[in-house]
């Protein structure tokens, strides 16, 4: 039975979920949740998710959510196939968990509040927070320039492999470049600029975005 | 067993009555770590950094955190912060130590744990930090005046989370499996500043969540740390 994915495919958390799924090359079924007419929010699902959020995903019986919780789920259940995605030793998954951390409660919640300002309010003609995107857009700035110290130490963010820690920030830094007219924050910053330039480069990435742009039900491999 | 020592830098408190600072006040990222040394019986050295000379932002805290953050775990060559992160890497470097608080054995046990650890850090501590903040600290260090809106806020989103909590433990002993593990930890230095606040029948009034906060609160390694955490 093929992995299920509860969600909606635009939605950055649902696409993180499913890049990890094409990087392992594992099929899967996307199930639409309609987040536009608050199906996540009804009973029926907030039984599977009690905090009405996507994705959701089932795995033949196992049941799971939050995002990140999924994707570490899947990189080692599939830790033999595709690319390495937790590092090699305890040292190099220490520092991918601190990044995913990073990108959790430092980064996303930063770069959410931009793009919630800046294009889901306006797509849905409703006004943006100005103050509130241009105060989140000076934190990320300065977010940025750390980043930017690690990766002149080292290719990703957790070492020299692609690993969890850059996959996670994928989707929604792709709103902040292409929605959000934000890649000039990357300027100044060529180690950073040559990192996302790299991870929005990986064959997985470009196919799930084809899949997502298709309306497709089934990923096959 | 002897661990190697660690060494762990984190928040310290000044004695806001005095002149010096107690080095045993810690903040409760630190004190997230510093339960998970105590469970696993490891050696550390706490190494106090002064928030109030700013200390978190001088360089050289900056070369070891770039977002002048603590706590931050040396073991040898290895620098870590994120306290959840450094947990992890204790627990999972250690577990024949101690008590199994990551559950590698098993993919979808450990999952579990994962999914609870960013249910803690995402839902959970949005709303119980600035009940803590406005209520704990503000007075305190600023002496200031809680501000109603923002405790009567992050007591809604708590109220969400406490009455999921609340299904979740009338199906299993813990948060993510029967054992404890690090999901539970996890919550215990804000909700052991909370309970010294009228906050506390959040979790009281929730015979559930009362019970296992209960069965957190009474572990040896979690008296310990909570001793030291301001109150």
């Amino acid at each position: 039975m093929a992995v299920k994915v509860y969600g909606k495919p635009q939605a950055v958390c649902p696409q993180r979920v499913m890049h990890c799924l094409v990087e392992k090359g594992v099929p899967f079924e996307f199930v639409l949740v309609d987040i536009d007419a608050m199906e996540h929010k009804r009973p029926e699902y907030m039984e599977k998710h009690p905090f009405g959020q996507v994705p959701f995903i089932a795995d033949g019986d196992f049941e799971l959510f939050e995002s990140r919780a999924i994707v570490r789920y899947f990189a080692s259940k599939y830790a033999d196939r595709g690319p390495n995605l937790l590092g090699r030793t305890a040292e190099e998954r220490a520092k991918v968990e601190q990044w995913l951390d990073v990108e959790a409660i430092t980064y996303s919640p930063c770069a959410f509040s931009i793009v919630f300002n800046l294009f889901l309010l306006p797509i849905r003609g409703l006004p943006g927070n100005k103050g509130e995107a241009v105060a989140s857009m000076e934190k990320l700035d300065k977010i940025l320039e750390v980043y930017e110290k690690q990766l002149a130490r080292t290719k990703y963010l957790a070492g020299d492999e692609f690993t969890l820690a850059d996959l996670t920030h994928i989707p929604v830094t792709r709103y902040l470049v292409e929605h959000c007219g934000l890649a000039y924050l990357l300027d100044d910053k060529p180690h950073a600029k040559a990192w996302w330039e790299d991870v929005s480069s990986r064959p997985a990435w470009k196919k799930l975005m084809s899949f997502v742009a298709s309306g497709a039900s089934f990923y096959a491999p | 067993m002897l661990i190697p020592g660690f060494l762990v830098r984190g928040k310290v408190r000044r004695d806001h009555g005095g002149e010096g600072f107690r080095a045993s006040d810690i903040g409760a990222a630190t004190a997230r770590v510093l339960l998970c040394l105590g469970e696993m019986g490891a050696e550390y050295e706490l190494v106090p950094v002064d928030f109030f000379t700013r200390e978190q932002k001088s360089p050289h805290h900056l070369a070891r955190n770039a977002f002048g953050l603590v706590p931050v775990l040396e073991d040898g060559d290895l620098l870590l912060f994120e306290s959840r992160a450094i947990a992890r890497y204790v627990l999972r470097k250690y577990k024949s130590s101690g008590p199994d608080l990551v559950r590698e054995g098993s993919l979808e046990e450990s999952a579990m744990v994962d999914l609870w650890l960013e249910v803690e850090a995402q839902q959970y501590e949005k709303g119980i930090l600035p009940i803590f903040f406005q209520i704990m600290v503000v007075p305190v260090l600023y002496g200031g005046v809680p501000d109603e809106k923002l405790v009567a806020d992050g007591v809604e989103k708590l109220v969400k989370v406490l009455d999921v909590y609340e299904a979740r433990l009338s199906q299993s002993k813990h948060l993510a499996v029967d054992f404890v593990s690090l999901a539970d930890l996890s919550h215990v230095p804000f909700a052991h500043y909370i309970m010294a606040t009228p906050c506390a029948s959040l979790f009281q009034s929730r015979p559930h969540a009362k019970a296992w906060w209960d069965s957190l609160a009474s572990r040896p390694a979690c008296k310990k740390v909570t001793a030291a955490l301001l109150t």
